[in-house]
């Protein structure tokens, strides 16, 4: 199980949506896909068509920096980071 | 006693102002949309919800919709794509709710519906053929700001009749729900060269006479237009007023003569003039206007209005109501004679509708 890390913005926008959860996954684009089946919707607040991640959504996993494709390992940590941006 | 509710959009979420029908003792709720920059919020007068376009720099754009007056609301943007992939949804800009269903325009320009409350969307057009259509969405081209579809204006009585405004290319309507288009930018002043005399205009507003189906106001990049025949031409009504630019625009709700505009500076400021709040009259379908501003700040107000931040309700004396970029919102309870700041110290403000309720 992937730790996963969600920005703050996130869970208002979902009901019972944690910051934090374990995911099955073995990639960055399935722990997304697990989120949406749990929360619809979630996938469009993190990625544009294609998909490719928002410009302003970064992805770490263990610490480097980390794109849809990357995999996971079962014990991998997850960031899902909100740039700092706007005023 | 009727409850009169404003909503207004701002760059930090979406707030709501309640007042009686004597519109003087304001109560402010907000912020709602979790903080989102609001483009548009628009109250649908059939079912009473409350929609706002919003758009996240990291979650990209959606509608957030109220079913009980903005105590809570939910966001979608199920089906808000383009199905080209070339083009990306960046914002939505126009929104309005009628005939059952919302339509939203988008940047990239595109109209989408909703028919079950803005839970789901589907798109309805992209305008292919019209003339402009190859240019309207080539970043290279686009103006600053770039809202794409800007505005959706709606025919009362036919719901398949609507007009369409694209930034910088003018009006089109459809009377076919989207199928087909034509330009309807006929007698419009541009002070700039155009390759096609039928687009090209950059339309900031356009209001119709709740009164007169026929009868069309906009504010554009170069003046003031009235059209008496639903936008198949349009006659320039400038003259008179301290500058031929603006965005926001009303139309009263009883007199088909009446409309009101907010001039401001052309240059880059796009503030009220002088730093005198002032909105503009005419009541004689633009052969004159009239400057409105007892209660309005007299000097140092550098205030700006955007398209969508003028409203006026439908009281037998009606209320005006403008939001600026500042954080004011000014209210009239006497069709726009005089005037008194109803919230002071709200974020930058996008939109401003009203409601009028039981």
């Amino acid at each position: 199980m992937a730790d996963l890390h969600l920005p703050s913005t996130l869970p208002p926008l979902f009901p019972d949506l944690p910051r934090r959860l374990d995911v099955d996954a073995t990639s960055v684009r399935e722990a997304i896909d697990r989120l949406d089946e749990r929360w619809p919707g979630l996938r469009d607040r993190l990625c544009e068509p294609g998909p490719v991640l928002r410009p302003h959504i970064n992805v770490y996993v263990d610490r480097e920096r980390a794109g849809l494709e990357t995999p996971l390992e079962p014990r991998s940590r997850v960031d899902v980071l909100a740039a700092i941006s706007g005023g | 006693m009727p409850q009169i509710v404003l909503l207004v959009g701002t760059r930090k979420g979406c707030f709501v102002l309640e007042s009686d029908a004597d519109r003087k003792d304001w109560n402010v709720r907000g912020p709602f949309c979790d903080g989102w920059p609001v483009y548009n919020a628009v109250h649908d007068p059939a079912s009473g919800a409350l929609y706002a376009a919003a758009a996240s720099e990291w979650h990209g754009a959606g509608v957030w919709h109220s079913n009980d007056l903005g105590e809570t609301w939910t966001l979608s943007s199920e089906g808000l794509t383009h199905s080209d992939p070339t083009l990306r949804l960046s914002k939505i800009t126009g929104l309005t709710a009628a005939h059952g269903r919302v339509l939203a325009g988008t940047e990239a320009a595109g109209i989408f519906e909703s028919t079950n409350g803005a839970a789901t969307w589907s798109l309805l057009s992209t305008l292919d053929g019209q003339p402009g259509r190859d240019d309207w969405n080539d970043p290279a081209k686009q103006p600053p700001g770039h809202l794409g579809l800007a505005a959706i204006l709606p025919h009362p009585d036919e719901p398949a009749r609507f007009w369409a405004v694209i930034q910088g290319y003018g009006i089109f309507e459809t009377i076919d729900d989207g199928a087909s288009w034509a330009p309807r930018n006929r007698g419009l002043r541009a002070d700039w060269p155009l390759e096609d005399p039928e687009v090209g205009y950059c339309v900031h507003k356009l209001v119709m006479s709740p009164v007169d189906r026929n009868r069309l106001y906009q504010q554009n990049h170069v003046g003031m237009h009235r059209s008496d025949d639903a936008g198949r031409s349009w006659t320039e009504i400038t003259e008179g007023l301290p500058t031929e630019f603006g965005f926001a625009a009303a139309a009263h709700p009883h007199d088909r003569e009446s409309f009101y505009v907010i001039p401001l500076d052309p240059g880059h400021g796009r503030c009220m003039p002088g730093g005198r709040a002032s909105v503009w009259r005419t009541s004689d379908a633009g052969s004159t206007w009239r400057r409105l501003d007892r209660g309005l700040p007299e000097r140092d107000a550098h205030l700006g209005v955007l398209r969508e931040g003028m409203a006026v309700d439908s009281l037998d004396v009606p209320g005006l109501y403008f939001g600026t970029s500042t954080g004011q919102v000014f209210a009239s309870n006497d069709e726009g004679e005089s005037w008194s700041e109803i919230a002071g110290y709200l974020p930058a403000i996008s939109s401003v509708d009203v409601a009028v309720l039981g």
